[in-house]
């Protein structure tokens, strides 16, 4: 009962940050605030929603004993630690050929980037 | 050879934490850690020269892996909690100021400015846009510049971070 109320919870909490996720994507001006929305609001809610699986399977675990449960909660574990580092490397390199193609960030501030490499 | 082994061990011990729960000795099967081994085998003679090219074997003292699991789950997890609810505040206002800031770090380690840059990029409002190999100054997208930081020519790292010292953490781990 706690543990179904508990990845109802995590569902929820994973759903609201991808939605959001995708509200700024479209609401954002320009590539670089995109990305402040599709990699940090979407990290953290699929690492919510993989998190519901990890209870699931730990908890059915707890009640059946099947060992199939605690190969269904580690790969749901390996999943969230590969999520996070390719998310983080893959928005780093898209940022990156951003610039290098010459995608100025508008509207900025100031652009420390663009002295070092006229 | 220490590569190979290296490479080899961290390569079986990947594989036989996916393959968890799926027989009696412990908890895998015969053929899984058959599997395992030759597969392992294979993988370290083909990628030996990769994982530890610069020959410096520090990421193999146990301290510091109980570290970076401390780090992920508690200092890490709260700044990017704390970014997420940021990002949130700013979509639904709009509130941004965005712009491209110098960060100067005194991380040298190659491992040292990989973490830096992942974590700047997964916590507040911060994306890494690009690394100066040479200086290790990294140049970052803040989607919120103070007023006045602007002009600015350079920030420390440990200012983009408000509740915990990130780079003092890295430092640990990896220097």
């Amino acid at each position: 009962m706690i543990a179904e109320m508990l990845i109802v919870l995590v569902l929820v909490i994973g759903t609201i940050f991808n939605a959001l996720g995708v509200i700024g994507l479209l609401r954002f001006p320009d590539i670089y605030t995109r990305m402040h929305a599709t990699t940090k609001a979407t990290t953290f809610g699929s690492i919510f929603t993989s998190l519901a699986v990890v209870i699931y399977g730990f908890w059915r675990l707890f009640v059946t004993a099947d060992s199939q449960f605690l190969t269904l909660a580690i790969h749901a574990i390996i999943a969230i630690f590969a999520l996070a580092f390719t998310n983080a490397v893959s928005s780093h390199a898209i940022a990156r050929a951003a610039h290098r193609m010459g995608v100025r960030p508008i509207p900025a501030v100031c652009d420390r980037l663009e002295e070092f490499k006229p | 050879m220490i590569p190979f082994l290296i490479t080899t061990g961290s390569v079986l011990v990947f594989y036989l934490i996916l393959t968890a729960g799926s027989g009696t000795i412990g908890l895998w099967s015969l053929s899984e850690l058959v599997a395992g081994v030759c597969a392992s085998v294979v993988a370290g003679l083909l990628t030996k020269s990769f994982l530890c090219h610069k020959g410096d074997y520090r990421m193999l003292n146990p301290v510091r892996l109980v570290l970076a699991v401390c780090y992920v789950i508690g200092p890490f997890f709260l700044e990017m909690t704390k970014a997420n609810l940021d990002v949130a505040y700013r979509v639904i206002t709009m509130r941004i100021r965005p712009g491209i800031i110098r960060v100067q770090s005194d991380l040298k380690s190659d491992l040292g400015i990989f973490m830096l840059a992942n974590s700047i990029t997964l916590t507040p409002g911060t994306i890494t846009v690009d690394i100066d190999e040479e200086t290790h100054d990294l140049y970052i997208h803040n989607i919120n510049v103070g007023e006045g930081d602007e002009v600015r020519p350079a920030f420390r790292d440990h200012e983009l971070f408000s509740l915990a010292n990130l780079p003092a953490w890295i430092r640990r781990i990896a220097e």
